[in-house]
């Protein structure tokens, strides 16, 4: 066990845990944010995708011993409102089926219009290849995407 | 206009509002105080009327609807309210959807799976909208004093023309909740629908994109622990002894033990499907906890002593005598391929087959196989229990929530009305969630240990546990004279441990000559249904052996099929083909129109099928190109025939998934097996389709006619195999027969 002071969507958080224990389950055990899901606990499905910094990770790979004072950001803080004009896109296009993995698909994307606001399919294939939806929602994902980057603020 | 029986009655309203008190609010107070919105709190009605079992109408017109069903992503949370809103005539702004608690006393079918929900509730739900409104009628009839007959309703506003007065619902909704349900009700005609029809959102879509605890794995209850379960590596194994002593010592841990989910004297029923039922058990803090102690946890394991009919068949096999029936795949094939025929059995013989096969100028012979395959819902297996004082309470994903009632009850000898399951969106199901003996064992645990648990499978356990799509091969034969005359057909078919032939589906009744058989291998394997059971092999076999026979015949596939289906109408062979020809051709001419099949000019390389399942026609035509040597799927199209489709956008999001989902499953995923262990355990080995390699594009397109509706959920998955294998031969030159089409090493795009 040991103390760490992490900073999650803006807020501060001590925690007493043991080191080795991923973001993934900080999250969801520890600080009940629970948007961020389990899917294979290897990197290989993308549904606990956070963004550390501006950069999208798979929180099931990250130690809380490496996170320091970089910022989480979970799907709970992409917005205020629930109005990232990815979420909204999402909704236009009504993209989920089941909804688990979409979370993780959220917060892929959001991080890829934050470096390039007008993606191309193969750059948005690349940026979203690591997250899996078993109901296959990929069509509407892309659309989705490609709405909300017409919708973004220019970065 | 229909006129129905209400099933309304008296005693059943009472019952409802006991429960609303009771297990209802208790659910949802969970949800409410992790859910509401800024918005939601603001616009909090001060008073709810139940009118019935199924809605209820605040003082403010608000309307809350219960959605009957379990949600896995088909939507159902959405369209079948949309049926109580379209009769009971509100605005759908108005309407709030609630998941409604297990009651089969007032819902009818609490299952998801078939393809069945919207196909089922259509009466039943529209007759509580409708009896509803007939209730805020008379109470308003009794108020101002006018014959019930002047009245009309208008989202949701009741108007008198006569004297120019309207009132909103919610002004009548308590005198109209101590109305008595009329005895019948009449139905809208439905060219006068204003909701079903039309699109709605998913209505936990904002809840969804905000990362709302919803899922069963989200469920979160004061002083619950957290339990995961070990269980043998090999099918043919079982669980001999546990050294808990190193674990035990681990941070976090409280405590190891055995559980067994189902004794061998356990009448199971259909929903209790599982391959392992001794099980180590370790309980602790956290997830990440727990999951360490898992690694460490040291178990001995011994082959198990069932004998199956699959042993004895294996023990004629030398290179198995040693292993004590741990299956391979390699043997599942050369059993499939050798044994499986010379045990058929004829299930459907029409005319004489025998005599086409020995006339015939020439025989066209084909076989297909597919693997197991795992479900792997995105949302492993998970499930909340807090058992005490012969009480269970259960919370958490399950496809048959009234089954798994009686499951625990039987299990753990409570009480049947002791038992509440609440039921929480799914992070998907596609049958796997049918088979609930993570309900069972949660429920054993928390017993155990006395103490509310959350039970979670780790992917691995998840992937490696059974429950698999079964294995299935088919060999398919077809007589033709010197005339090219298709004068016989003959398939053979079967698997590991089910056959997945449908004898009695087209092309039986088109064909004068027509020979259908199966057989059967058991297994140690588990397996159960998952998304259009048989079906996801079966239709993209036929529809492949079809093409190839069209090319043998020099016709366009489109028009060979169509050719078949004229003869089955005009003329059908046999009384219990279990298709219409009519919508079946109907699909195959749609899609034929919007693909542009005839006149071909995307330049792509094409593939077509049609296949008739859970009471829908669908049609599809495949469109691929190739790039760097490699085939990419440029765009699909699909034609459906599902009779009236409630929820037109919902419904093609669900038809693109299931074509995604079952090129996906027919290009890369396979389960193997080497002497009873599973090669792959995760998403590393175990390939699903990603974004890249989805069709760049999909377009659906509904048969419009006013029949009543039909299954979506399913229909969709099982032709794309055929159409995909049958474009990738125009494409590759090379027929695909047997499933996964890539090897390991190929990507698509």
């Amino acid at each position: 066990m040991a103390n760490f002071k992490i900073n999650v969507n803006g807020e501060q958080k001590e925690l007493d845990v043991d080191p080795t224990t991923p973001m993934l389950w900080i999250l969801r055990d520890h600080l009940n944010l629970v948007g961020t899901k389990y899917g294979c606990g290897i990197a290989q499905c993308g549904a606990c995708t956070v963004h550390l910094g501006s950069t999208a990770v798979r929180s099931c790979q990250l130690p809380i011993s490496s996170i320091g004072d970089q910022k989480i950001t979970t799907i709970e803080g992409l917005s205020e409102e629930g109005d990232h004009p990815i979420q909204q896109a999402w909704l236009e296009h009504d993209v989920p089926q089941c909804g688990y993995c979409q979370a993780g698909q959220i917060m892929s994307a959001s991080a890829l219009l934050k470096k390039n606001p007008n993606p191309s399919d193969d750059q948005i294939d690349r940026a979203m290849n690591g997250n899996i939806c078993r109901c296959g929602t990929y069509v509407r994902i892309k659309e989705a995407i490609k709405t909300a980057g017409k919708n973004s603020p220019v970065a | 206009m229909k006129i129905i029986k209400t099933k309304i009655g008296r005693r059943s309203f009472i019952k409802t509002s006991a429960l609303a008190s009771g297990g209802l609010v208790v659910g949802f107070s969970w949800l409410a105080s992790c859910n509401m919105s800024k918005e939601e709190v603001e616009n909090l009605p001060k008073e709810w009327f139940e009118i019935n079992g199924f809605l209820k109408i605040a003082d403010n017109g608000m309307v809350t609807i219960m959605s009957p069903n379990p949600e896995i992503g088909q939507n159902v949370k959405t369209s079948m309210p949309m049926l109580v809103a379209e009769e009971l005539d509100v605005d759908w702004n108005d309407v709030i959807v609630e998941q409604a608690p297990l009651n089969i006393d007032i819902f009818t079918r609490q299952l998801a799976g078939g393809s069945q929900s919207i196909r089922q509730g259509w009466e039943s739900l529209r007759m509580a909208g409708a009896t509803a409104r007939c209730m805020l009628l008379e109470a308003t009839a009794q108020e101002w004093e006018v014959p019930i007959g002047e009245l009309s309703t208008n989202e949701g506003k009741i108007i008198h023309a006569g004297s120019n007065r309207s009132m909103g619902y919610g002004e009548i909704a308590s005198a109209a909740a101590k109305i008595e349900a009329p005895e019948e009700v009449v139905l809208k005609d439905p060219k006068d629908f204003k909701i079903i029809g039309t699109s709605r959102k998913n209505v936990d879509g904002k809840k969804i994109v905000t990362g709302k605890p919803l899922f069963g794995l989200d469920y979160k209850e004061k002083g619950m622990i957290y339990a995961m379960m070990v269980h043998p590596p090999a099918f043919g194994m079982k669980l001999k002894s546990i050294d808990a002593s190193e674990v035990k010592e681990m941070p976090g841990i409280r405590d190891v033990f055995e559980i067994e989910t189902y004794p061998e004297d356990f009448e199971k029923s259909w929903v209790d499907v599982n391959a392992f039922s001794k099980l180590a058990v370790i309980t602790g803090d956290s997830t990440w906890e727990v999951m360490q102690a898992k690694k460490k946890l040291k178990v001995e394991w011994e082959l198990s002593k069932h004998i199956t009919e699959q042993q004895i068949i294996l023990d004629k096999t030398p290179d198995l005598s040693s292993t004590g029936g741990l299956e391979s795949t390699k043997i599942h094939k050369s059993l499939m391929e050798q044994i499986g025929s010379d045990r058929a059995k004829v299930v459907r013989k029409d005319g004489d087959p025998e005599k086409a096969f020995k006339n015939a100028a020439r025989i066209v012979e084909r076989s297909y196989s597919c693997p197991f395959l795992a479900h792997n819902t995105m949302e492993p297996m998970n499930f909340f229990a807090n058992v005490s004082d012969n009480k269970a309470l259960l919370v958490g994903p399950v496809q048959t929530p009234e089954y798994m009632e009686q499951s625990v009850s039987k299990r753990l000898g409570i009480p049947l009305e002791n038992v509440d399951i609440q039921m929480t969106r799914m992070g998907g199901g596609f049958g796997r969630r049918l088979y609930g003996h993570f309900l069972v064992e949660a429920a054993l645990i928390s017993q155990k240990v006395g103490a509310p648990v959350k039970l979670v499978y780790t992917r691995e356990d998840d992937m490696t546990q059974g429950t698999y799509r079964p294995a299935y091969y088919a060999t398919y034969k077809a007589a033709l004279d010197a005339n090219n005359n298709l004068t016989g057909f003959h398939v053979i078919a079967g698997g590991i441990p089910e056959s997945p032939l449908a004898a009695n589906r087209f092309p039986a009744g088109a064909l004068e000559n027509y020979l259908a058989e199966e057989w059967t291998i058991d297994s140690h394997v588990s397996v159960g249904a998952f998304r259009a059971p048989r079906s996801n092999f079966i239709a993209g076999a036929e529809q492949s052996f079809l093409d190839e026979l069209a090319e043998e015949l020099g016709k366009d596939p489109i028009e060979f099929r169509l050719e078949l289906l004229k003869k089955a109408q005009e003329n059908p062979v046999g009384e219990n083909n279990d298709y219409e020809a009519d919508r079946y051709a109907g699909v195959l001419e749609l899609v034929r129109e919007k693909s542009n099949w005839v006149k071909n000019d995307s330049g792509a390389h094409r593939g077509v099928a049609a296949y008739f399942c859970h009471n829908s026609y669908v049609a599809q035509v495949l469109e691929m190109t190739m790039k760097n040597n490699q085939p990419v799927i440029e765009k699909v199209h699909c034609a459906i025939d599902c009779g009236i489709v409630v929820n037109p956008d919902a419904a093609t999001n669900l038809a693109q998934g299931g074509i995604v989902d079952g090129v996906g499953h027919a290009l890369y995923s396979e389960l193997t097996l080497k002497e009873g262990v599973p090669d792959q355990t995760n998403f590393d080995k175990y390939r699903l389709i990603r974004h890249g390699e989805a069709p760049k594009s999909i377009e659906v397109y509904f048969v419009e006619n006013k029949i009543d509706p039909t299954g979506l959920g399913e229909p969709p998955f099982p032709p794309i195999m055929g159409a995909l294998a049958n474009a990738l031969y125009k494409a590759t030159g090379e027929r695909h027969y047997h499933q996964p089409y890539m090897t390991s090493k190929q990507i698509l795009g």
